[in-house]
């Protein structure tokens, strides 16, 4: 354990601790924009700078792991200035286009422009022009957007293990490219997107579909495999505007393309929407009455012709246990037979 | 799961076997990265060539259905070099030393000509597995599915005794589970043998108690299976199914034989959000909601009960299941509760290891049964405190061959299973138009030697036949599968892997044997010219 000071405050920490997470224990904040706590540090914005007593010049609390009897100070007029003119210069190479782009409200360089009141911009210059063409129907790749901060490389090949894209070319020039510079392609899973700060990686589906304001977020569970991941349905008017999962479920916040991208079937044309029954081979709409009353008359009738082992039924994995519960409840107490199962097998 | 996901992370050696498990459960595999970023050993054990292999220390590439041979054979050289867990076995298990005579045959020569991986590799992992008492063990269906899927189970918990590499946090056995709630319905007993968590329907004592619980007599006989009813309805002695949310036509095996066995019955009521091809042959069709549409829990694979919330109201007149099925059961004079708290309630009091549950409890981070107590913190691993039963018998298995072999007619043998982009029987994922545009047509996987002997391109379109029938899909030529094997994923009805695949099922639980079948490739006149 090693003690230290972060603005006048003492802490003691493990020595593998970095002056960034002894901050956090401390509640102090310091701004960040490439760090993310699931993703090995970088050190590329350059916004968490904090002077170290002893050190000539400031350094990056993100990447700089504590030492015994160090004296941090996080916020200075100089720290701050120095804070203000990084963003500025990240600016000078955005379209700024807040007014239309779907992050505005979610974004973290937006934020950190209104904390430092940046309207104005000193290094007006030349700005990265790039076509958009990319053909994978998942993610909108906006590369002018991109503040190149390397979250969506470390995630992709970190936690998703893919290495579907990295760092081209050099300098001015520098910009998150995949193979070949190729259309992406890789798994969907969407990692990239949940960890981008800015605009720069979003979903085609939830494009002009409205932003932050106004939506309703329910947490719920993913309906397709065992794994059982906790994700937020955006809910606007009664559509599902996009799926996102938080960083402190167990999941860590990392989904799969069909837990991220897959629930546009809820507002398939092709749902059911009316009770069926077939007369002369025809499927007929019928009202739930009408159709409730059929099933039970039938089953009833081939009970009694039959006996309860002649009926069976199969209920499902993707029901709720306590609709799973009610199916075999119906079938062992309501109609009188073991005759049931599900697709467990399958 | 004997484990809790969260302590993938934490385990020394992953052996995966059975398990596509970057694409079935992705998020477990980032779990699995994890750990071998923390510096895990990873053993694949698989005939195709998974994106986990890219994690792996040793890819045993096994020729589909040999798995006994595999796991004996490295039980085998666990016994022989002495890296068994004595103290282990001494204490929790009984029958090691009749089990330790059964893996005699299994030398390494045998081995090796039954798998076709090279000796030393088996070795190698049975050293890297045998030496660690922080192991996990992960399989799926290429486990289960398969006429000698209880004996591969059992093998594999006969290695598990064996190291004494369960019991603790990150070390165990876990069967992954394919869909969302396929732990829930089983919990809730969905089964014919069985009452809620596992209590069985032939204990009169049991009986007693539901009877009690639901105020009605309930009948001692233990019920037909999925599979077993298909037969029975095409022998005339089930005349009704009740069908809520599957659509057995595309995920059982030899379709036409489900088609007939559908077509035979009286009455067919299916209850579902799409009018999928199942419920086309009913005769009543209940639109039902989806899950974005009504309040419940699923329970996922590692026996977390978490809740699902309503987020959009369902389309049209579509109901949520729990009150169609409480309408249907008013009509045929049982009342029933449709509240889905009051029904979990329920439950819960029916099942000690849901007793200490409630929605207030699992609201947002849900709780890993058993959880007997309202104080009780839920259980992340199971036998820390030993087994239910007592002592663990060393069950001896033996090597048996698929159900079909290749032969001069159908020289080819086809596995099937899932890809990253769709899910089950495509009823959900094919209608999502972005997954459709990437991934929306059918493929065989074909090895390029095999490719190249019968002149076939990526590409073309190629007919792919077995003795129950016959489908027209597209090749796609690729070095995932080995020579002699094709591999179908099974969600498109355009060309159904299952119109081929082979019923004949496990005689324990009745699992058909869909990961491994006898077929001929035959390429299309087309693509000849």
């Amino acid at each position: 354990m090693v003690k230290i000071t972060i603005d006048g405050r003492p802490i003691e920490v493990t020595e593998s601790t970095t002056i960034l997470q002894a901050a956090k224990l401390l509640n102090i904040s310091i701004p960040t924009l490439c760090h993310h706590p699931k993703l090995t540090p970088f050190g590329g914005c350059r916004l968490c700078i904090v002077e170290v007593k002893g050190m000539p010049k400031p350094v990056t609390a993100c990447t700089t792991t504590v030492s015994n009897g160090m004296e941090v100070t996080t916020y200075s007029p100089y720290l701050e200035e120095l804070r203000k003119t990084v963003l500025e210069l990240i600016l000078s190479d955005h379209p700024n286009d807040c007014m239309v782009c779907e992050q505005a409200g979610s974004c973290k360089l937006q934020d950190l422009a209104y904390d430092y009141g940046i309207r104005e911009n000193r290094y007006e210059g030349e700005r990265r022009i790039y076509p958009n063409r990319d053909g994978n129907p998942f993610i909108e790749r906006d590369l002018e957007k991109c503040i190149l901060c390397g979250r969506c490389v470390k995630v992709c090949d970190e936690v998703q293990g893919v290495e579907a894209i990295d760092f081209g070319y050099r300098g001015f020039r520098s910009k998150i490219c995949t193979n070949y510079e190729e259309d992406l392609e890789c798994e969907f899973c969407g990692q990239c997107v949940s960890v981008c700060p800015t605009g720069a990686l979003t979903g085609k589906q939830w494009k002009k579909k409205g932003r932050k304001g106004g939506q309703v977020e329910v947490e719920t569970t993913c309906p397709y495999c065992g794994t059982g991941c906790n994700i937020t349905a955006h809910v606007k008017e009664n559509e599902i505007l996009k799926i996102t999962s938080k960083e402190q479920t167990w999941n860590e916040g990392w989904l799969c393309v069909k837990g991220r991208f897959g629930y546009r079937f809820v507002q398939s044309p092709e749902r059911l929407k009316r009770p069926l029954i077939k007369r002369n081979g025809k499927f007929e709409e019928a009202s739930w009455d009408e159709a409730l009353d059929h099933v039970a008359r039938r089953l009833s009738e081939i009970k009694e012709k039959h006996g309860a082992d002649s009926i069976g039924g199969l209920s499902s994995a993707r029901c709720t246990n306590e609709e799973n519960y009610a199916f075999q409840k119906l079938i062992r107490a309501g109609i009188g037979t073991n005759n049931v199962d599900h697709c467990a097998r399958l | 799961m004997t484990n809790a996901i969260s302590e993938i992370e934490g385990m020394e050696v992953i052996f995966i076997i059975g398990s596509n498990t970057k694409e079935t459960h992705p998020v477990i595999a980032n779990r699995m990265i994890k750990a071998y970023r923390k510096g895990a050993k990873i053993i694949v054990a698989d005939p195709r060539l998974i994106p986990m292999v890219k994690f792996a220390d040793m890819h045993l590439r096994i020729r589909p259905g040999s798995d006994i041979a595999l796991v004996n054979g490295m039980a085998r050289v666990i016994v022989d070099e002495g890296l068994l867990n004595k103290e282990f076995i001494r204490e929790k298990t009984e029958g090691f030393e009749a089990w330790k005579a059964s893996l005699e045959p299994f030398t390494p020569e045998y081995v090796e000509r039954l798998t076709g991986v090279p000796r030393e590799d088996v070795a190698r992992a049975a050293r890297i597995y045998g030496s660690s008492r922080r192991g996990g063990i992960f399989y799926t269906m290429g486990i289960t599915q398969h006429t000698c899927g209880t004996d591969n189970v059992t093998a594999l918990a006969n290695l598990v005794s064996l190291t004494g590499n369960i019991g603790r946090p990150s070390t165990g056995i876990n069967p992954l589970r394919g869909q969302n709630n396929v732990q829930g319905a089983s919990d809730a007993a969905c089964l014919p043998n069985v009452y809620p968590g596992y209590q069985k329907v032939d204990d009169p004592e049991v009986q007693k108690k539901f009877e009690l619980a639901w105020g009605r007599p309930l009948s001692p006989a233990v019920g037909m299976t999925s599979t077993i009813m298909m037969n029975a309805a095409t022998d005339g002695k089930i005349k009704a199914l009740y069908i809520m949310g599957e659509n057995p036509v595309i995920t059982d095996p030899n379709m036409h034989h489900t088609v007939k066995a559908l077509e035979s019955l009286d009455f067919l009521v299916v209850q579902d959000i799409f009018l999928t091809d199942t419920a086309r042959l009913a005769e009543v069709v209940l639109p039902a909601a989806c899950s974005f549409e009504k309040n419940g829990t699923f329970t996922n694979t590692e026996r977390k009960v978490q809740r699902v919330r309503k987020a959009v109201n369902p389309p049209g007149e579509a109901k949520d299941d729990l009150w169609i099925l409480s309408e249907i059961s008013r009509r045929l004079g049982y009342e029933m509760e449709a509240e889905p708290e009051k029904v979990f309630d329920e439950y819960s009091k029916l099942w000690p290891a849901l007793s200490g549950m409630s929605y207030l409890r699992i609201d947002r981070h849900g709780l890993n049964w058993p959880c007997p107590s309202p104080e009780h913190p839920g259980t992340p691993y199971l036998y820390k405190d030993g087994f239910p039963k007592g002592k663990v018998p060393f069950i001896s298995v033996a090597y048996q061959l698929p159900a079909e072999v290749c032969d001069d007619q159908y020289p080819f043998v086809l596995t099937t299973g899932r890809n990253l982009f769709q899910y089950h029987s495509g009823s959900m994922t094919r209608r999502v138009e972005q997954i459709e545009a990437h991934a929306g047509e059918p493929y065989v996987e074909i090895n390029p030697s095999d490719s190249e002997n019968l002149g076939i391109r990526n590409g073309d379109t190629i007919t792919v036949r077995s003795r129950r029938g016959e489908i027209s899909i597209k090749a796609r030529v690729t070095l995932r599968v080995s020579e002699g094997t094709v591999f179908i994923p099974m969600h498109y009805r355009e060309a159904a892997a299952n119109v081929i695949t082979n019923d004949a099922f496990d005689p324990h639980v009745k699992i058909p044997e869909l990961k491994v079948c006898a077929v001929n490739i035959i390429p299309s006149a087309v693509s000849a010219v």
